[in-house]
């Protein structure tokens, strides 16, 4: 995984500002991040706070001491041609080694040890026309060139795709909840996923974009790699890419051709130290996390484990149901319509819940709405897709589509003598049977679309049948 | 009459500040001895007369108006082309970035600057640093102003010709394995290559970044304790500087060194060193015992691996830092079209880089490799740490170490080149220090066939106070620094 330090002002190793999404091509550089000679790497302290605060979150060892690497390989998006960035091997000892992350999926935990954590910076952008294979130029915007990348590396423990989203999912509510990235900015959350099957090789599949690629592209990994499998064929290691179009994955390099980094500590960077005391300040500073989140969840609002869970492996969501609660006293109705009918309609505009237009005052108007029979449960799913779409409150959504609950004693007084006087038989057979009662009533929310408040309907036709009677 | 380009340049900025000298009568003196021996010498690859005359004209008024001036108000200050000069092209001697023109200043021309010192060009150097004679420069050599025939030695040559002929008043080299005290033992001059961390290397253009400062070339002690009080102290853009808060090294450099104990360092007297060098050092010894606490030998027996160490590092972190010349953002780009970004960055760096520098690139991509790096850049560290150890020892016995700055006298233009094993074997006694990030100053010793002999004076951690009161104290009774050179 890498995942941009969003919430830096300036990037790894120069004052440049790290905000450079919108601007200019090649606006936010300096002679530093575009490698111009002579000049030397600074390093922004504030981007090892966070590191180690992302360490901390994942319990994970946090070294005494942590030093710099150059690694070397040319590239057109790399301004130096060689990218500072931390080393697990001859000597190199990144920020934090040996944490974990667990998710609670379908009922059960699973852990995914965490191998190692570091800092580096970001390469370049480049910029094709088109593919990258028919385009007839590359450009290079610098503007991301430098910007701090935390580099996220796990043990082989995730056992399928599914798993792979999920366990992304929570890392990312987890920086989400410390502040330090903002996963909803495009490319601020990367991640390159490896996979070997039983009696194969490894493969790892890059120019993945999102979490939902991921499970996309593992599971087309699976199958191309069973299928040579199957056929008696070797699944040779290599690094593949993602083609989200196509959804397939395609050979980038073999293992021959993959490149010898020739790694070497960075001389221009002292090693840094990280004193026993910034671990324990940082830690007392640490915001609440995902899972101590849950279990307030639970405990204030009476929410089920499960509802808790799904709403706190999304920052965004569970802030929305924060302010929800807020507004509605009955939090166990908001996180019920947040995690089944909410997140439902999200999923098929395909929106976050930060993308999506709709806020909690409309969300709890919605319920409101419910309560006071203004509108049904029924009628309330019909109209929440809108309301996430364009941000409109329930009562205008509903209005406009004639959906509200007519529950004015006159209008629905009116209708019943329309009633009557078109049914004069069922009138008729309805003081001794009572299923003429209940076709009466029918024909009744047949006529107002169903709109009609049934048990006012209900009443005042028995009242109507009674004053006859008498 | 003594002309303002022989002065040193402490007299000069007696002169000017107390208004018996202009600072533009200095300039054009300098400028005047260029044009009469740069066609000889070759020491400049850039002068810049015209922003020398203007930055003259405005110290002279600012004088006439009573207005403060710096400590180097007046002074020609020849700078290695290595240094990144904001608006003056900086070319590392290389047709790599032979039209590169820096968008900033260096932290040592900048605080050079603001001294008042005036950079009158850019010296010329071997290409990208790297060799001991000034030879593999793109521009063509320099040659030393003691015999015309023979190298100024190097890497920074030129800066250590143009001050010894008259061509600047005081010049900045930069020494990663000897590049400032080599060419100040060649040419007569005084060098010193600071501890490690002293001077910034902001606006340096690397060639190997754990071994090199920047350091003054003078004609005299005092002199290089002047510009070095102006470049040392910690720079917030090289984290790798010291904070040791105001640096002065002029106060004290006056007074006796009768309690300093010297140690001879045995290995500086290897089996390469020239008779005539062994015997002038060893006079030189003799002499330094008359005002010191006396001189002993001691054995720093690492210093026999430092050659191959020095060069492993030097190469590996060479071929990482020249890599971002490929053509696309500044410098060199072949001109050949319609290739890939691959073949366009092969061309460039095949055409854009000299012999040596190629050579050293590839050596250092090989010791950096899997399965090498081990073998030979870590083994390298590994000699690295006894060195300084080794150091360490003897300087807690003795307070300076001293022994030749090179093993042998100025040799001749083209007698080395095509040797490259025999050039690197000439670095045996400077690489040490770069090792052990220590302070070492090459002052004048004596002359063997009418050809300069430099002395090295090694010292502690940031003891450069120390090396050079001793090194003061050993000009004194030698008596070398105003004999000049016959440009023949």
């Amino acid at each position: 995984m890498h995942c941009q330090l969003t919430n830096l002002k300036t990037k790894l190793f120069c004052s440049c500002p790290s905000d450079y999404r919108g601007k200019e091509p090649n606006t936010t550089v300096c002679p530093t991040c575009l490698g111009i000679p002579g000049t030397l790497p600074r390093p922004n302290e504030k981007a090892l706070e966070d590191a180690i605060m992302v360490a901390i979150a994942l319990s994970s060892h946090i070294s005494n001491e942590t030093t710099f690497y150059r690694k070397n390989y040319y590239y057109p998006d790399m301004s130096k041609n060689f990218q500072i960035s931390q080393y697990d091997g001859g000597g190199g000892v990144p920020i934090a080694t040996s944490g974990a992350i667990s998710v609670e999926a379908d009922g059960t935990r699973v852990t995914t040890r965490i191998r190692r954590l570091q800092l580096e910076e970001d390469p370049a952008k480049l910029v094709h026309l088109g593919a990258i294979d028919t385009s007839p130029y590359t450009l290079v915007d610098y503007n991301r060139a430098g910007i701090a990348l935390l580099e996220i590396v796990t043990e082989p423990d995730l056992k399928s795709p599914r798993e792979a989203r999920l366990f992304l999912q929570k890392l990312r509510s987890i920086l989400e909840h410390l502040g330090v990235s903002d996963g909803s900015l495009e490319g601020a959350m990367r991640c390159d996923a490896n996979i070997s099957l039983a009696g194969g090789a490894r493969t790892e599949v890059k120019n993945i974009s999102s979490f939902k690629e991921v499970e996309r592209a593992l599971s087309f990994e699976i199958m191309r790699q069973k299928s040579l499998l199957a056929r008696g064929l070797k699944v040779g290691q290599e690094t593949r890419h993602w083609d989200e179009a196509r959804r397939v994955t395609l050979t980038l390099r073999t293992k021959e051709e993959e490149q010898d980094y020739r790694y070497f500590p960075e001389p221009d960077l002292t090693p840094m130290q990280i004193q026993a005391d910034t671990v324990e300040d940082i830690r007392r500073r640490m915001p609440e996390l995902p899972d101590t989140r849950k279990e307030r969840f639970t405990k204030q609002y009476g929410l089920l484990p499960s509802s808790a869970e799904v709403l706190t492996s999304d920052k965004a969501l569970a802030d929305f149901f924060e302010k929800c609660v807020l507004l509605y006293k009955e939090a166990r109705q908001i996180g019920n319509w947040i995690t089944s009918d909410l997140l439902r309609c999200l999923h098929s505009q395909g929106l976050e819940i930060g993308e999506s237009k709709i806020t909690p005052d409309n969300l709890t108007e919605m319920l409101r709405m419910i309560d006071w029979g203004q509108i049904s449960g029924k009628i309330a799913k019909k109209i929440l897709p809108e309301m996430v779409a364009t941000g409109s409150s329930p009562r205008d959504v509903a209005r406009r589509h004639g959906l509200v609950r007519i529950s004015e004693r006159e209008i629905l007084e009116t209708i019943v003598e329309s009633i009557f006087q078109e049914f004069p038989e069922a009138v008729k057979d309805a003081s001794r049977d009572e299923k003429a009662i209940h076709y009466l009533v029918g024909q009744l929310m047949r006529k107002t679309e169903g709109k009609a408040d049934p048990q006012l309907a209900n009443r005042l036709i028995r009242e109507k049948l009674q004053n006859r009677v008498q | 009459m003594t002309e303002p380009y022989e002065l040193t340049a402490s007299e000069i900025a007696r002169l000017v500040a107390s208004g018996q000298a202009m600072a533009e009568e200095c300039v054009e003196s300098v400028i005047e001895r260029i044009h009469e021996v740069e066609s000889k010498v070759h020491a400049y690859i850039t002068i810049d007369e015209e922003e020398a005359r203007r930055k003259a004209k405005q110290i002279d008024e600012r004088i006439r108006e009573k207005k403060p001036v710096g400590r180097l108000a007046g002074i020609l200050v020849a700078v290695k082309d290595n240094m990144c000069t904001q608006g003056i092209r900086t070319t590392c001697s290389s047709r790599m970035l032979e039209n590169f023109t820096p968008p900033y200043d260096a932290t040592v021309v900048e605080r050079v600057k603001r001294a008042d010192g005036i950079v009158i060009g850019k010296t010329n150097m071997d290409e990208f640093a790297m060799g001991s004679s000034t030879e593999t420069s793109h521009f063509g050599p320099t040659y030393n102003p003691w015999d015309l025939t023979r190298v100024p030695g190097g890497s920074s040559g030129g800066s250590a010709a143009a001050v010894i002929d008259g061509e600047a008043i005081v010049a900045l080299g930069s020494d990663t394995g000897g590049s400032v005290r080599c060419p100040a033992s060649f040419c007569s001059t005084v060098g010193l290559k600071p501890t490690y961390g002293l001077v910034s290397r902001y606006g340096l253009i690397a060639y190997a970044n754990s071994l090199e400062q920047i350091g003054p070339i003078t004609k005299t002690v005092e002199d290089c304790a002047v510009l070095l009080s102006v470049i040392a102290g910690n720079d917030e853009r090289d984290c790798t500087t010291a904070n040791l808060g105001i640096l002065d090294y002029l106060s004290r450099l006056h007074e006796p060194v009768s309690e300093v104990r010297v140690g001879v360092v045995r290995e500086l007297f290897g089996e390469g060193t020239q008779e005539g060098v062994s015997k002038s050092v060893w006079k030189g010894v003799d002499m330094m015992g008359e005002f010191t606490a006396g001189c002993e030998e001691v054995s720093l027996p690492s210093l026999d691996y430092s050659l191959p160490a020095y060069y492993l590092i030097a190469m590996s972190e060479a071929s990482s830092n020249l890599a971002r010349y490929d053509g696309l953002r500044y410098g060199y780009r072949s001109p050949s079209e319609s290739l890939d970004w691959a073949d366009t960055y092969s061309r460039t760096r095949k055409d854009g880089f000299g012999t040596e520098v190629k050579r050293r690139i590839i050596l250092g991509s090989f010791a950096l490799s899997a399965g090498y790096y081990d073998r030979y850049y870590l083994k390298a560290l590994q000699v690295r740490t006894l060195i300084r150890r080794d150091f360490e020892k003897a300087l807690d016995k003795f307070d300076v170490l001293v022994g030749p700055t090179m093993p042998l006298p100025p040799f001749k233009v083209g007698e080395k080149i095509k040797d490259p094993l025999g050039l690197y074997m000439c670095d045996v006694d400077t690489v040490p220090v770069n090792l052990a990030g220590l302070p070492a100053i090459s002052i004048p010793c004596g002359f063997v066939d009418a050809l300069p002999i430099g002395m090295q004076i090694i010292g502690r951690h940031f003891a450069e106070e120390l090396i050079l009161r001793v090194a003061y104290n050993f000009e004194k009774s030698c008596h070398l620094e105003h004999r000049s050179p016959p440009l023949r």
